[in-house]
Parts: structure tokens; C-alpha cells; sequence
């Protein structure tokens, strides 16, 4: 297989195993690019990509714009914070908008669940998710994916626990898509109130107790916990949320084994993840961030590909 | 399906160690010089050279893999994405000789990529072209070899099939003209 079968990243749940791992090939061919002294390639030169985040991001849109970069590809950057999204202009609008300036693919980020989706229906250009609501954040699984590949050699058998805010997290949902597909087994573990009721229904564990978690896994990917999406009390306080699911070294000590942590960032330092647990050996946070514009470059050589 | 036999292992084996005669004629004791083999299947050639002139010159050769697919010109011009490969240049080519290995000489549009993808690593002090087999009058852009194995006449409507020991095959170059 030398290309993906869609014009559009949307999400995890539409990709095959194949395309994952073609992904991931590429993946490592751009990872060696990153790595040399010009850490750029000509191969975008003639494409433009917009960068459209109608919800804020500092990470995902950093790597995206660099992993762009990266290919030579032209880019543009929009917020809505600073648009006319303010003065009532729809998404469909605000996108030809942009489109009707020659720009090849969009990499969005929308608050609302399916918006991507509904803009692939509606337009010519390439999409990207780079998160729709609670929903799916694709390319963050797939450098999820990639990072414990990378750590552990295979994804194939390991048991995988996702800690924390399942309700709310685009995150979870996209990585049990993506793990289950390449053969990990899922856990997931939080508090009763941040997990969606019928989760299991994916074939992932549940668990609510964080030592029997830990006790399972192979690898623990933390989850932030969203304190902007947290409207409603889902649990009495974050003192208590950490007393109960925050991972501690003495908690680490205490499991007989090594297990990788992982974190999508930003960490809440002290809430889901003390910092001697995430400045620690075991921790690949920081690999994860760097596979990221890896998986991106990947990610948008391979659609660009499929674009004519 | 008609095809013709260009090489086979004994011609081979005899044309390798010409080249590197010549190779030798031109670069003496290899103390600035460096071979980089083109992916996919310049590797197996380059290899060969190396080993060839280890044998002859009793001294190890640093030998690169370049993988051109980021910097071709036919990206999002030809049907499917060409798969990448790797990439593995262990020292500097700063000021070095380089030798570029390939195993089919044809538009020329390859070793263009492989220049380009080659400077990404530094300024060499000098860059020649090594092919097994140049496709006479066929290039697009201007670009000649400066060790060649042999030159074969061919039409657009052939294409030369590379068969080597190390793919688990029999050493076999074939000229083959395509189904109309």
C-alpha cells in the first residue's frame, strides 16, 4: 500500500490498520528528516494549507503550522477569536471564504462534534480534524500510536489504560479507535461521573480503581482534565480528584514494574500527574510532542498525494 | 513478452570490477571520496562497489544510502505516492567526493531529486554519477554519468528489469519491451 484510500483526515474510526501503518512508515521517514541538520523537504512547495482553529490550541496548531513548514508548503492562520466568525459569519461561509483564495487543504479545529465532517460534504479542499469537540483528534491518536511504537517496538498486544476525563476527551475516543485497530487491548479509568455510559460498548475495560489500573497496563496514557469543559461539578474538587486518580511515584514504586506514561500535555503539574512521575524516565511526553510533527508532515504528504 | 539479457552474474561481477578500476584511476586512496547509493535499487549496487573496492584497496569505504522520494518533481503528477525509504548518510559530505550509485540511468529526473535531496546534508566538493546501465538519448534534463556499466539503446516503450542476488533472485538484467 503506497497511499490512503481518503482525500480527508477525519477521523480514526474511518481508517484501516493499512492506512495506520502507512502512516506511520512515513512517519519515521520524516522523524529522520527532523533529525538532520536542514530539517526540510521540497515536497509541498505548491501547496497552501490554512490552518482554521475555531477553538483554542497552542500545541496542535504549533506542530501543525511546523510540520507544514517543514514540507515547504505555503501557510495561512486563522483564529476565530480575531474573524468575523464574531460578526456572525457560518462555518461554510467563513471556509469558501478562504478557499476562493486558492488555498489546497484545511487543517480545522471546531467545537462542535461532525463540523469537519459536514465541511467534507461542502467542499473540494483537503480536511484535516485537528479536533471536533468531544468527538475525535486523529492525528494526536496516531502520534499516540507511533510514540508507543517507537518506545515498545509494537502496539500489537499491549494493554492500554487511558486515565481520567473520557466524558469530555476528543483524545480517548480516537485512541481506542486507533489502538484497537493495531491490536492493543483498552482500558479506560476515571471517576463514574467522567465516563461515558455506554464505553464499554466499544470493547475497552472500565476500571475505577487507578491501582488495579495501573496493575493491568503496559502503558498509561493520563489525560488532562479539562477544567474549561468542566461546567457542571463532576467531582467535589481537584484536591480530591488527585487524591484519588492522581499518579504518584510512591503509586509508580509500588506497581513491581515499569510502565510508560504518556500525556497528550498541557499537564495539570500535581492533578492527574505529580512532576517527579512526569519528568521521569519512563515518562515519553516530550517524544510524543516530537512525533507529533512527524505524524503531521505524514499525515498532510499523504493526502496531498491523493489530492489531484 | 519479449526480453533481452543485458547482464547476467558473470558479465556482472566482470563490470563491477571495471568500474571500480576506473573509480580507483580517478579518486586514488579514496582518502576524500564517498559513495552514497540511491534507494530503492542503487543500495545493492553501491554495496557491491564498496566491497569491491575494499577488496582491491585493502581499506574501508564509507558508503551512504540517499532516498530522493521527498524531493522528486513528479509528486501529486503520477497516480500513486511514490512509498519512501530510508535515508542514512553516517558522516559528513562537507568538502567530499561524492560518487552517486544508481542502477538505471533513464530521464535523469531521479539524480536531479537526488542532488537536491543530497545538499540537504552539505556542500560537497565535487559529485559524479555511477550507473550500471545508461538509457541512451531518453533523458529530459541534462544530465550524463561519469562511470557507466553499459550503454543501451532503448525505446519508451521498454523498461529495464533489475533482478539481483540480494532481492532472492539469480543475478539477471533484463531489457524488457512492454505489452502494447
Amino acid at each position: 500500500m503506497s497511499q490512503l484510500k481518503t482525500k480527508h483526515l477525519l477521523g480514526i474510526k474511518n481508517l484501516d490498520a493499512d492506512e495506520i501503518e502507512l502512516i506511520f512508515e512515513t512517519a519515521a521517514n520524516f522523524k529522520d528528516v527532523l533529525n538532520r541538520p536542514i530539517k526540510k523537504v521540497p515536497s509541498l512547495r505548491d501547496v497552501t494549507v490554512a490552518n482554521v482553529f475555531f477553538e483554542n490550541s497552542t500545541r496542535t496548531r504549533l506542530s501543525f503550522e511546523l510540520a507544514e513548514k517543514r514540507l515547504s508548503a505555503d501557510v495561512i492562520n486563522f483564529s476565530s477569536s480575531s474573524s468575523s466568525v464574531k460578526k456572525g459569519e457560518t462555518l461554510l461561509d467563513t471556509v469558501n471564504n478562504i478557499l476562493a483564495m486558492k488555498v489546497d487543504m484545511i487543517v480545522m479545529r471546531h467545537s462542535s462534534p461532525g463540523a469537519p465532517h459536514f465541511l467534507s460534504r461542502h467542499i473540494k479542499a483537503n480536511i484535516i480534524n485537528a479536533g471536533d469537540g468531544t468527538h475525535e483528534h486523529p492525528t494526536q491518536a496516531l502520534l499516540d500510536s507511533f510514540s508507543i511504537l517507537q518506545k515498545t517496538g509494537s502496539v500489537a498486544g499491549k494493554k492500554v489504560v487511558i486515565v481520567g476525563d473520557i466524558l469530555h476527551s476528543r483524545v480517548a475516543l480516537s485512541n481506542i479507535f486507533a489502538l484497537q485497530k493495531l491490536g492493543a487491548e483498552v482500558m479506560v479509568c476515571g471517576p463514574a461521573t467522567l465516563l461515558p455510559k455506554y464505553v464499554a460498548s466499544l470493547g475497552v475495560k472500565v476500571e475505577l480503581d487507578i491501582r488495579k489500573a495501573l496493575e493491568w497496563c503496559d502503558i498509561a496514557n493520563v489525560l488532562r482534565i479539562q477544567l474549561e469543559r468542566q461546567k457542571m461539578r463532576y467531582f467535589p474538587s481537584l484536591r480530591e480528584y488527585s487524591i484519588y486518580y492522581g499518579i504518584n511515584k510512591s503509586l509508580i514504586d509500588s506497581l513491581n514494574k515499569e510502565i510508560v506514561i504518556m500525556h497528550p500535555g498541557p499537564i495539570n503539574r500535581g492533578v492527574e500527574l505529580t512532576s517527579d512521575v512526569a519528568d521521569s524516565e519512563n515518562a515519553i511526553i516530550l517524544d510524543q510532542v516530537e512525533n507529533g510533527v512527524a505524524i503531521r508532515m505524514a499525515v498532510l504528504y499523504l493526502l496531498a498525494g491523493n489530492m489531484n | 513478452m519479449q526480453k533481452r539479457l543485458l547482464f547476467n552474474s558473470k558479465l556482472l561481477n566482470i563490470t563491477i570490477s571495471r568500474l571500480c578500476q576506473h573509480i580507483i584511476e580517478n579518486h586514488g586512496d579514496f582518502s576524500d571520496t564517498v559513495l552514497l547509493g540511491m534507494q530503492p535499487r542503487g543500495i545493492h549496487l553501491a554495496e557491491r562497489i564498496k566491497n569491491e573496492l575494499e577488496r582491491q584497496l585493502n581499506k574501508s569505504i564509507s558508503l551512504g544510502y540517499l532516498d530522493t522520494t521527498f524531493h522528486r518533481d513528479d509528486f501529486r503528477r503520477r497516480d500513486t505516492p511514490k512509498t519512501p525509504n530510508q535515508t542514512k548518510i553516517p558522516f559528513l559530505i562537507e568538502n567530499q567526493k561524492v560518487i552517486l550509485i544508481d542502477d538505471v540511468l533513464y530521464t535523469g529526473r531521479t539524480v536531479r531529486a537526488a542532488l537536491d535531496a543530497m545538499t540537504m546534508f552539505g556542500r560537497p566538493a565535487k559529485v559524479e554519477l555511477l550507473v550500471l546501465i545508461d538509457r541512451l538519448y531518453s533523458r529530459h534534463i541534462p544530465v550524463e554519468a561519469n562511470y557507466i556499466g553499459r550503454k543501451v539503446n532503448t525505446m519508451p516503450s521498454q523498461h529495464v528489469l533489475v533482478e539481483l542476488a540480494e532481492q532472492g533472485k539469480k543475478d539477471n538484467i533484463w531489457l524488457i519491451n512492454d505489452p502494447e
